[in-house]
């Protein structure tokens, strides 16, 4: 899970860590009365997006005065960046950049830990430092029983500060960051830039947080700035009926057990000239309530010609899974014509009883997948 | 032995286990220690179920919220191999509980994950026993239905599996795809390795520069996820194309590159394992 700028900066704030003073705007007026509380003369207008590139995209503007600020925000706000509209802009204090750092936490899959990572070059994509000089980028893996002692602060610091004050500001600010994931379980903590001003504070000019959604559960506080957009609702319907869902945008509905089945599935129709409507694990049960629910769902779509159930029955006997599908079709009707694969225990009693129904029944995925494709 | 054999899904298990030929010893559940579970005795703690059972592997099925602490105690408790079939442990608590349980000389599979069978002898794990058969084909795979499948294949055409092994779909996790190609290198009863990958981070990559260097039995691979977009996670927490990074086209081309057969379909693996094999 992704949250705005505006909402790390306040998450930074709580944790002590510097940042600049700033306000977040809906509207062009609500940006000019901001810039006037701030009491500020040069301020940067910024777009409040969850996706990187703002600044590419033209998304981040400065200004001398309210003439500039109100031209900046009427500019950014309604811009699209990468497919998302900008719909509020944060107005913050512009400092003078003496020099700009690269700092993150993240959680490295390699290391099996979270990684501290850090460079002189900041303000760009630390993605191009990685690929072109990758000796300037610093990593450090940190236990998680001992977390950041004094020592490691003041080693990590040293590797961007020469000037001993800001190696310990420095140290407050890499310890507070490592507090700050921790405690609300961040899978990354990034600040691009840091920067030292022109008056030598040490400050974080952005924030980028990310958040484990298997640890929502025990942060209410972070999951209540989630903002799903209209895709996420959807998939956040889905994940209530114990469902992962991805819409795609294609004609062939999918229902599988399993996430790599479900992928799996959807490769195949690809390869087999079809276009997959969407990505669907159900899990594994063959409740039939199940059925009927994620039917509903593929059904909602309005692009779907065809739906393909590909169960692979493990533990869940395939004659349950049949009596499951017959249970939920009485109920739903449907003229899409549905294409069922059934594997696993009992998988010939199962196709038995799906016999004299108006499904497709097929005994390989590739079958299954050749089938739904013909009767787009 | 099992931890959490009280609950539905730990209780199931373990008698389906039993039922397969696992000398399921026994299982822990809180408070309910000196009882009989399904034939099964149950402990109040791992310390307890290993002094009376010598128990030597767990497999935990406690929820979520419950693993972290689940797992040091089982490698506290002396068990050397840990299997996590739960699901949604978060990241911070499983890279806790793996330090904790690496530093004790334990292992562990998963977390999120069907576990690990050698057909005819034992499984520890939520496998469909049945869609197996013994042989010298060794299965790794990130996946649960996905590896049913590509075995279910394998058996049809009279390919008979080692050992199949699912390492789950968490980004952090136990023994990964090189841990397990080591193993199934130096396995004598293993000829050839189906590795089955998908989308998200960079493992299938690292294990073809593994597989390049150490590997000399045939490997077979096929890797879900082509046609995932970017920025959206598959199912598996762990299944996610972020920066460019993590998509099926680079994992395909480094296996490649390493001399893998990676095929488009899991139906055409026996074929090509057949040919070389």
């Amino acid at each position: 899970m992704k949250i705005h700028e505006y909402q790390g900066k306040e998450l930074f704030d709580k944790m002590g860590i510097p940042t600049v003073k700033g306000v977040v705007c809906r509207s062009v007026q609500e940006a000019l009365s901001a810039y006037g509380e701030l009491g500020l003369k040069r301020a940067v207008v910024k777009a409040q997006v969850l996706t990187g590139g703002r600044g590419k995209a033209g998304g981040i503007k400065l200004g001398n005065n309210a003439g500039e600020i109100a031209a900046a925000a009427e500019s950014i706000l309604g811009m699209e960046i990468k497919g998302l509209v900008v719909d509020r802009v944060m107005v913050a204090e512009a400092v003078d950049i003496a020099a700009e750092y690269y700092f993150s936490f993240a959680v490295d899959r390699n290391a099996k830990s979270v990684v501290m990572i850090l460079s002189r070059e900041g303000g760009v994509e630390i993605e191009e430092v990685a690929a072109k000089t990758p000796e300037k980028i610093y990593k450090i893996p940190i236990f998680p029983f001992v977390g950041i002692p004094d020592f490691l602060a003041k080693k990590a610091a040293s590797m961007l500060f020469d000037d001993w004050q800001l190696v310990m500001q420095g140290k407050d600010l890499i310890r507070n960051l490592y507090k700050l994931m921790v405690t609300t379980d961040a899978s990354l903590v990034e600040v691009n830039p840091l920067v030292v001003t022109t008056e030598g504070r040490l400050i974080a000019l952005d924030a980028k947080l990310n958040f484990d959604d298997n640890a929502l559960f025990r942060q209410p506080e972070i999951e209540a700035l989630f903002e799903p957009d209209e895709e996420e609702k959807r998939e956040l319907e889905a994940k209530a009926n114990g469902f992962s869902f991805v819409h795609l945008g294609g004609e062939i509905g999918c229902m599988v057990n399993g996430a790599g089945l479900a992928m799996a599935t959807m490769d195949l129709i690809k390869l087999y000239g079809g276009k997959p409507a969407n990505f669907l694990d159900i899990g594994g049960s063959s409740n039939p309530r199940k059925v009927i629910e994620a039917m509903k769902l593929l059904l909602s779509d309005k692009e779907v010609k065809v739906v393909l159930i590909n169960i692979f029955g493990g533990i869940t006997r395939c004659d349950d899974v049949a009596r499951g599908l017959i249970t939920a079709f009485n109920e739903i009707k449907t003229d899409i014509p549905i294409v069922i694969r059934l594997t696993g225990t009992n998988e010939k009693e199962g196709r038995a009883l799906l016999e004299g129904t108006p499904f497709h029944s097929a005994e390989t995925m590739g079958e299954a997948i050749q089938k739904a494709v013909a009767l787009v | 032995m099992v931890q959490g054999i009280t609950g539905r899904d730990g209780g199931f298990h373990a008698s389906k286990m039993r039922e397969y030929g696992t000398r399921i010893v026994g299982g822990t559940s809180p408070g309910k220690g000196g009882t009989v579970h399904d034939g099964f005795p149950v402990f109040n703690t791992v310390s307890q179920a290993v002094k009376e059972t010598s128990a030597d592997t767990s497999i935990i099925f406690v929820p979520a919220p419950f693993v972290k602490d689940a797992v040091m105690e089982a490698a506290d408790g002396g068990i050397k191999l840990i299997i996590v079939i739960t699901e949604g442990v978060p990241t911070l608590d499983f890279i806790a509980a793996r330090h904790y349980a690496t530093a004790l000389g334990a292992r562990i599979i998963g977390p999120n994950c069907p576990g690990l069978i050698s057909p005819g002898k034992s499984l520890v794990g939520i496998m469909p026993g049945n869609i197996f058969t013994p042989g010298r084909t060794g299965v790794i795979s990130r996946s649960g239905t996905l590896t049913y499948e590509v075995v279910y294949n394998l058996t049809r055409a009279g390919i008979g599996q080692s050992t199949a092994v699912g390492i789950g779909g968490d980004p952090v996790a136990g023994l990964y795809f090189i841990d397990l190609l080591q193993m199934f290198q130096g396995d004598p009863d293993t000829d050839s390795i189906v590795m089955i990958g998908e989308i998200g981070g960079d493992a299938e990559e690292r294990a073809a520069a593994f597989i390049k260097e150490h590997v000399t039995k045939p490997v077979f691979s096929f890797i879900a996820g082509r046609t995932a977009p970017a920025d959206k996670r598959m199912g598996h927490a762990g299944a996610i194309i972020s920066s460019g990074t993590g998509s099926a086209k680079e994992k395909i081309a480094a296996l490649e590159a390493a001399g893998v057969v990676v095929v488009n379909e899991p139906a055409e693996i026996p074929a090509k394992l057949k040919a070389v094999v």
